[in-house]
């Protein structure tokens, strides 16, 4: 990485200038490799709350950041035949490789290893039920991408997990209940165990 | 297109650019051959007789070389880099291996903007200028797709080529600022141990990236090959995390989020997961284990005599340096040294070379990578012993290529 190799007068007129900011950048991160940088480049401005609540629509398995509403089995049955069926099938089994299956609930004891034919679904594989709202709202449907309300989502969301047995058909989904969920292939992962150097994992 | 005769076709004079007025002379003559690809090609019988093209705004292949991708022709489909036909290590940008998730998308660069927030002592915002205002580095990576291999696993065929056997790798000069500049900027805070990388694309791909690897060699890129990344790479930015899976390099990135624990994203639970033997499932396997291929002799190509051949390939690694290959012609029994060609980079495709004085008689040729950390490219019985056949990512286990008596080539995943 080249540093800036000389400390010109522009530059430590720059770092003079930058002093409020350096100075509160004593908890950085990381540290540059070139001690004639500033602690800041004073590049960028400020993100105001605005732009990141519009972007910030993540949801992770606490749910913290799922909305208000609530959606049923029955709502989610009609959406999923208006928006979903055409790809993913009538039922859920899909369309593979596009369009996977979503809807299945063998095998029960996690074979995938045995046997690529066992199908993933989202009843035997996915491990937090918040990535399918997180997913349904950031990408789904192909075609109209973001364009789900939270009680649609909340909804096709019961009825997926209906339908893959994981709740019943009269669980009402919303920010408390979701999060809630226990996913059947939930306790199946293991962290990364690969490290290089000899031997096969 | 200019016949053997030295005349010159209506649309090649239109294509000797309009307005080079010497170029539209020379075309009203008859004079110049141009370079828009023709079926079949053709080139003047004696190319010393007339004069060659005018200069030109964008090169083109020769009307003889036609590479392509292959494309799977679905928005969240692969396309894979046809690796038999590439010399070197660089990939030709408009070659590089695609796989998207919602299309390719086209952002202005104007409106582009990059949002760092959450476990920040600074949230910040980054038009296109400021970033590629800050220092920048320009390094040579490979990318591979998670799933690269993966047909040629579960059903290899004789026919597979290359392009089709581990088309999903491709290796490129980047250039780009650290992440750990960034976060300088902003200040993570001393809770924050993940990032969420999210891309401005129709799938608002979503990843969640150990803080530790942001620190490390982590890059926002923007240039490939010496030009603006292409749009099938995430124009105009896209997070580059060498030698990890490239479904984790997001691409179109538009928002960074430090936080403390992964938001488990579909495409880091219900895919690129590995199913292992014994019920279980690997998470967050980013890394790419060393691996190898042949890229020649493989099929299609057909060995017309005996004699002296090159075996020629690539290795790479994503935890460092590829520091040996070896080549077997006898499928496995014994094993020779390759040529590495070039400085060894790390977590980048390595051109290997081997000559080979071939006997007209049957032969399997295989591959085996080593990296610096003295991890050795595993073989398929070792591999499907630890993964299993219904293991679903990071397929690098050794492949061969058979040679029968009449010099054809085939495809041997089972080797």
């Amino acid at each position: 990485m080249n540093a800036l190799r000389v400390l010109t007068p522009a530059s430590l007129l720059l770092a003079l200038a930058a002093c409020g900011r350096a100075e509160r950048h004593a908890t950085a991160g990381a540290d540059s490799k070139a001690p004639t940088w500033p602690a800041s480049f004073e590049l960028g401005r400020a993100a105001t709350a605005a732009e990141i609540e519009a972007w910030n629509i993540d949801v992770n398995p606490t749910g913290a950041s799922l909305p208000p509403g609530r959606g049923t089995y029955e709502a989610g049955k009609a959406l999923y035949a208006e928006k979903c069926a055409a790809c993913h099938g009538a039922k859920g089994e899909g369309m593979p490789p596009a369009y996977p299956r979503l809807v299945g609930a063998e095998p029960r004891d996690f074979s995938f290893a045995d046997d690529f034919t066992k199908t993933k679904t989202i009843g035997n594989y996915w491990p937090y039920a918040t990535t399918l709202y997180d997913y349904l709202n950031r990408a789904m449907p192909l075609t109209q991408p973001g364009s789900l309300r939270p009680e649609q989502i909340y909804s096709l969301v019961a009825y997926l997990l209906a339908e893959n047995q994981v709740i019943g058909q009269d669980a009402v989904m919303d920010a408390r209940s979701l999060p809630a969920v226990k996913m059947p292939g939930r306790d199946h992962f293991v962290p990364d165990d690969r490290a290089g150097g000899p031997g096969f994992k | 297109m200019s016949d053997e005769s030295g005349r010159i076709s209506r649309r090649a004079a239109i294509s000797a650019t309009a307005g080079a007025v010497g170029a539209a002379l020379l075309a009203r003559a008859g004079l110049v051959a141009q370079d828009t690809p023709a079926s079949p090609a053709t080139a003047p019988a004696d190319p010393t007789k007339l004069p060659g093209m005018p200069t030109s705004a964008l090169g083109g292949r020769s009307p003889f070389v036609h590479p392509e991708r292959a494309p799977t022709g679905v928005l969240s489909g692969p396309s894979f880099t046809p690796l038999q036909e590439l010399t070197g290590t660089i990939t030709p940008s408009d070659l590089h291996f695609e796989r998207h998730h919602g299309g390719a998308a086209i952002i202005d660069p104007q409106q582009w903007k990059l949002v760092i927030h959450g476990m920040v002592e600074r949230p910040l915002t980054f038009d296109l200028e400021d970033l590629q205002r800050f220092p920048s580095v320009t390094r040579v990576h490979f990318i591979e797709c998670a799933g690269n291999g993966r047909n040629a696993y579960r059903a290899p065929a004789p026919g597979m080529t290359p392009q089709q056997v581990d088309g999903l790798t491709s290796n490129t000069e980047w250039t780009g600022v650290p992440l750990s500049l960034l976060f300088r900027e902003a200040g993570l805070k001393a809770k924050a141990t993940w990032f969420l990388a999210e891309g401005g694309d129709a799938a608002v791909l979503s990843r969640s990236i150990p803080i530790a690897k942001g620190l490390d060699d982590a890059l926002l890129v923007w240039g490939q090959n010496g030009e603006p990344l292409r749009v099938q790479n995430g124009y105009p930015v896209r997070l580059l995390l060498p030698g990890w899976e490239g479904n984790a390099c997001v691409k179109w990135l538009r928002r960074l989020e430090l936080i403390d624990q992964p938001n488990m994203s579909r495409d880091e639970t219900s895919k690129y997961t590995d199913p292992l033997p014994g019920g279980k499932a690997r998470q967050f396997s980013f890394e790419v284990d060393a691996k190898s291929i042949i890229t020649s002799p493989a099929a299609p190509l057909k060995l017309d005599k005996a004699g002296w051949w090159p075996v020629r390939g690539l290795a790479w690694s994503g935890r460092g340096r590829i520091t040996r290959v070896e080549v077997s012609t006898d499928g496995g029994k014994r094993w020779a040294d390759a040529e590495l060609q070039g400085a060894a980079m790390p977590k980048a495709h390595m051109r290997f070379q081997h000559m080979w004085n071939w006997t007209g008689r049957d032969a399997l040729l295989l591959s085996r990578a080593t990296d610096e950390t003295g991890y050795v490219q595993p073989t398929r019985a070792t591999f499907q012993a630890a993964r299993g056949i219904g293991t679903d990512f990071h397929f690098n286990y050794i492949r061969g290529w058979r040679v029968d008596g009449n010099g054809a080539v085939t495809f041997e995943g089972r080797a």
